[in-house]
């Protein structure tokens, strides 16, 4: 009989030993995979750095040039994205957290929201295609702008409505016994309280449209030339590396990598940078 | 009566109109307000709505051409305008279930890792590295794929799984072709790296909601860590982990450019592996440019309606699956 349990008892060891060896291996799997992408995005995209990737213009094929134009691109499009995004996203939030929190409407707009926030953002190029391009008859960077808008909307709906939650009521119910308004409530004391929670959705928004390539193929296409013009067509970083990187010439996979690079140390700042606004945020809290 | 007269006129009548006048002003701007986040929150709603309807619109004309024969055919002709979506749902589906099956109990062990393994002081640092994958650009994860994963894939594995998995009898088509590299088990495994960290994240999450009491009363009956985690935590998550990983699929669904790097671009229907295919999403953003004909155009735009009623479909599976174990914490 002992001999029995003590059999079982080591089955039982055995195999948990072999389940927790297992889950340790799946975690050095996934890290393995994130330090191999990196090192290759590294390695590739510091080797092809050079001054001239900063004031040149995206090159014919074969010869050599810059990103100038789709840095510039870039950093315009997510800027007008953020801008338009941004306070229809922090609005549309506050209506979820401060006047919709239980409501049947406000359920089914968060629902909505968070199907659009890892809805294939494919699909939201299309959209803006039929909506803008096709009606103005041309790719334009704005077009690229409002897709881009589209895919900054729901983070900050979403981190709007979580932080706006987060702020306890005695705060509300404080100031509204003062006889303030509702709407001052809102912005001078609710979104005081809940700006950095904001300011880190807008941050990882703006991490996750600086790396955006598939909507922008049929929105602002791609542009071989300096343009300021936002009504026309429009180079971004990620739409060049993408046409670069497959292409056969050598040059342009060098200026792809850069770009590959650029985009990949922007992103991880960005999000570094917010989740330490959130890390400093619990800190303050306890 | 003379008191009255001696104030100068309206003395008393002034503050309360001032009163009366701004509580107006603070109720109209209150309304306003109101209708503002109200139009706001709506716009959501809009958008989701729009960007249907605008794709059922946009490939109205593939759809009323081809019928269901769009879904069931596997041409893909530019030039006799004739186009059927086979290939690319295939694509799309294959890619997405080998996607899954790395994925999931790889996500599986990281979050048991990370919950119940690994020293306190690891599981931090851990968690923000794995979390940091999900952060990586998808273009980034494409040309990895295409300059550094796919000649691996041709040089040592690929031959490697035909010469082992070829011969076998009921799978063994499954691994015959040529070391080509590119192809749909190429793109299921970039595929998996990219949704582990979404799936992990998301378990890991529902794991630290299950109550200690309930994990420290089976390790008092003498359970091991696995069996705690079998048997406890897992069945307590249940349906939260299958929201994740209906998350997960989600966005191997839906997922672009890292996919068309790998995937080859190639519009026949194949049993192996190994071969070159096609996706939905990578048929898109390849052809999109090209399209040269109204046909052409509205049959992509056709295939992206089809990607969005798919994903929404996976999308809100999960979205009421994690849902279902809030409500359960709510009555336990």
């Amino acid at each position: 009989m002992s001999a029995m349990a003590e059999k079982l008892y080591r089955r039982r060891r055995l195999k948990n030993g072999i389940a927790l060896a297992l889950a340790s291996a799946a975690t050095l799997f996934g890290l393995f995979w994130l330090v191999w992408i990196l090192w290759t995005t590294l390695i590739n995209g510091v080797g092809a750095l050079k001054p001239e990737l900063f004031y040149q213009m995206t090159p014919p094929p074969g010869s050599d040039g810059g990103l100038a134009n789709a840095f510039f691109g870039s950093v315009l499009m997510s800027l007008l994205a953020i801008a338009l995004g941004t306070p229809v996203g922090i609005l549309a939030g506050t209506f979820l957290a401060e006047y919709a929190r239980r409501s049947l409407l406000g359920e089914a707009i968060r629902f909505v929201n968070d199907i659009l926030l890892s809805a294939p953002s494919i699909v939201l190029g299309l959209f803006v295609y039929t909506l803008v391009v096709k009606q103005m008859g041309h790719f334009s960077g704005l077009a690229g702008a409002i897709t881009l808008a589209l895919i900054v909307l729901p983070v900050v709906v979403r981190t709007t409505d979580e932080m706006l939650k987060l702020v306890p009521s005695q705060m509300r119910e404080a100031a509204l016994s003062l006889g303030v308004p509702q709407w001052k409530v809102t912005v001078q004391v609710l979104y005081r309280s809940a700006l950095p929670g904001i300011v880190t959705g807008v941050l990882l928004a703006l991490a996750r449209i600086s790396g955006e390539t598939a909507p922008l193929l049929f929105t602002a296409l791609n542009n071989q030339f300096w343009s300021v013009d936002m009504g026309g067509p429009m180079a971004s970083v990620p739409v060049v590396v993408f046409q670069y990187a497959m292409s056969p010439y050598d040059s342009w996979h060098s200026l792809a990598w850069a770009g590959a690079f650029m985009v990949t140390v922007f992103v991880l700042c960005i999000s570094l940078i917010a989740r330490a606004i959130i890390a400093r945020r619990k800190v303050a809290n306890d | 009566m003379s008191t009255d007269q001696a104030l100068p006129a309206g003395a008393l009548g002034a503050p309360a109109d001032a009163v009366a006048r701004r509580a107006d002003a603070d109720r109209r701007a209150d309304r306003f307000f109101r209708y503002l986040v109200t139009g706001a929150g709506l716009f959501v709603l809009a958008a989701l709505t729009g960007a249907a309807l605008s794709m059922l619109w946009g490939g109205r004309l593939a759809f009323s051409t081809f019928g269901f024969e769009f879904l069931t055919t596997t041409d893909w002709d530019a030039v006799g305008k004739k186009f059927g979506a086979l290939v690319p749902i295939y694509g799309t589906l294959v890619t997405a279930l080998i996607a899954m099956l790395i994925a999931v109990p790889v996500s599986f062990g990281i979050a048991l890792f990370l919950t119940e393994v690994a020293p306190p002081w690891l599981r931090t640092p851990v968690a923000s590295a794995i979390e940091l994958l999900a952060g990586i650009p998808s273009i980034i994860y494409g040309m990895w794929g295409l300059f550094v994963f796919v000649p691996v894939m041709s040089t040592t594995v690929i031959p490697f799984l035909t010469e082992h998995l070829g011969p076998l009898p009921i799978f063994g088509p499954l691994f015959q072709g040529p070391p080509l590299g590119i192809g749909m088990l190429t793109a299921g495994i970039v595929l998996a790296i990219m949704v582990i960290p979404f799936i992990s994240s998301v378990m890991r999450e529902v794991f630290l909601t299950v109550p200690s009491r309930l994990k420290e009363s089976a390790y008092a009956l003498g359970s091991t860590t696995w069996e705690v985690a079998w048997n406890v935590v897992l069945p307590y998550t249940r349906s939260a982990v299958i929201g994740g990983i209906f998350l997960g699929l989600g966005r191997a669904l839906g997922e672009t450019m890292a996919v068309t790097f790998v995937l080859g671009n190639a519009h026949h229907l194949t049993a192996s592996l190994l071969m070159p295919g096609n996706s939905i999403a990578a048929t898109i953003a390849n052809e999109f440019s090209e399209a040269d004909s109204e046909i052409y155009l509205s049959s992509l735009i056709a295939l992206g309606f089809l990607l969005f009623i798919v994903t929404f479909i996976v999308l809100a599976i999960a979205k009421l699956m994690l849902m279902r174990l809030n409500r359960n914490e709510g009555n336990r």
